[in-house]
């Protein structure tokens, strides 16, 4: 009897709970299909494409978590896995591969190389692929390992489970490019293209 | 030494420079003006067919006095011998020599592609356009040593460049042989391609 009065004490004090138990629901439900059968677009250019074979091979095999079908036309893919460097000629591709996805649709980057531009610091690579489309998930690793991969999977599982349908502000947007042609502003693409660590020393001298 | 030395000194004269050997190779170093007569004269002479293009490429030394160097690989299958033929350019004038594509018809890409790095302009070069790089490259020659390592532009400007390429417009209609049988298309696939972007044909222009 008691049980029964508070919970109609906290439904009066809120008249969106219910609402918001729906929301959840629908949240849920929702985001376990969207979790459970990511389908992966791979966009393979070097070594890591390797990786990623074994990775959908039998002994890891990322069947396992709804990755079953490889889906070789963005048209039908979720998840676009950039394995591998990604050089300048081929970045109105992958931006193209991406605009071509319906939504939602995430991003994995896939090696030191497609995250940051790794040891190829020179005039034909892009620094990092999230200078030219969104990045949700980056992998570290040269090549990552298949487990690396697969843990990128999972925390994009997790980042999926996370979302909300009824987001005030709508993150799933198709996000063009700008007027200059950018996906971001200049000075920050020039700031996540600076050398780090080793490549700092690394000058042609004539 | 290559005894093809000796033969091309015998028949060219001042045209033929220095001839060395090199871990068991020998190189040859040509005058630029007579290049096409040399290769005509190694290819088809009996005693020399060198009837294989092995490679064509460049080099550039860190000495800015050396001379930029055109390498041409040659090789004979029936003989089973080797040549290394060597142009030198002057970094300081117009980078140019004569394309050996009339000679050998494999040596088109590989100009292209020293064309691409190098800069030098192959006379007589049926389509010399950039191979690895994109077409609307405009930052210079790569492998040239005044070539900063990270590119020219900065990163912004490079990728904006990147982005605005049309990554369908590198595709000739050559290179897609297409044009041989443009005209037993039907006329519905001749229109879309007169209109595409993908290259352009003779008889549109």
């Amino acid at each position: 009897m008691k049980r029964v009065i508070e919970t109609k004490e906290v439904a009066g004090q809120s008249p969106n709970y219910l609402l918001a138990k729906m929301q959840h629901l629908v949240d849920w439900a929702v985001n376990s299909s969207r979790a459970n059968s990511l389908w992966p677009m791979p966009f393979g250019t070097a070594c890591c494409a390797i990786e990623f074979m074994a990775t959908a091979a039998s002994r890891y095999d990322f069947a396992r978590f709804g990755m079953e079908r490889q889906a070789f036309s963005p048209r039908q893919a979720d998840v676009l896995i950039c394995a591998g460097r990604l050089p300048f000629k081929l970045a109105p591709v992958i931006r193209r591969i991406y605009d071509q996805m319906p939504q939602p649709k995430w991003v994995i980057s896939m090696g030191a190389c497609a995250s940051t531009g790794g040891i190829f610091d020179n005039y034909a690579m892009v620094q990092g692929i999230d200078t030219i489309v969104p990045v949700d998930v980056y992998v570290p690793g040269c090549p990552p390992r298949p487990e690396g991969l697969l843990y990128g999977v999972l925390l994009l599982h997790k980042k999926i489970r996370g979302e909300s349908l009824f987001d005030r502000v709508p993150r799933r947007d198709e996000q063009p490019l700008d007027e200059h042609g950018l996906r971001l502003p200049p000075e920050q693409i020039d700031e996540v293209s600076e050398p780090f660590g080793n490549s700092i020393h690394q000058f042609r001298s004539a | 030494m290559n005894s093809s030395v000796d033969a091309l000194r015998a028949t060219f004269g001042n045209a033929i420079g220095r001839g060395l050997e090199s871990c068991g190779d020998t190189i040859v170093y040509v005058a630029r003006d007579r290049l096409l007569d040399v290769m005509r004269w190694l290819r088809d002479t009996p005693g020399e067919e060198y009837d294989y293009l092995v490679d064509v490429t460049a080099v550039e030394y860190r000495d800015r006095e050396r001379p930029l160097e055109v390498v041409y690989n040659l090789r004979s299958l029936g003989r089973h011998a080797d040549l290394r033929v060597k142009v030198e350019l002057d970094p300081r004038q117009e980078l140019e020599v004569q394309s050996v594509v009339p000679l050998w018809r494999g040596a088109d890409w590989l100009e292209r592609e020293v064309f691409d790095m190098f800069g030098v302009a192959f006379q007589g070069h049926p389509d010399l356009r950039r191979i690895l790089m994109w077409e609307t490259y405009a930052e210079g020659y790569p492998l040239r040593k005044d070539f900063p390592l990270r590119g020219r532009f900065s990163r912004a400007e490079q990728v904006h460049q990147a982005l605005a390429a049309n990554p369908e417009a590198h595709y000739s209609m050559e290179e897609l042989s297409i044009a041989e049988a443009y005209q037993e298309l039907p006329p519905d696939m001749r229109e879309r391609l007169r209109h595409g972007e993908r290259g352009r044909i003779p008889e549109s222009e």
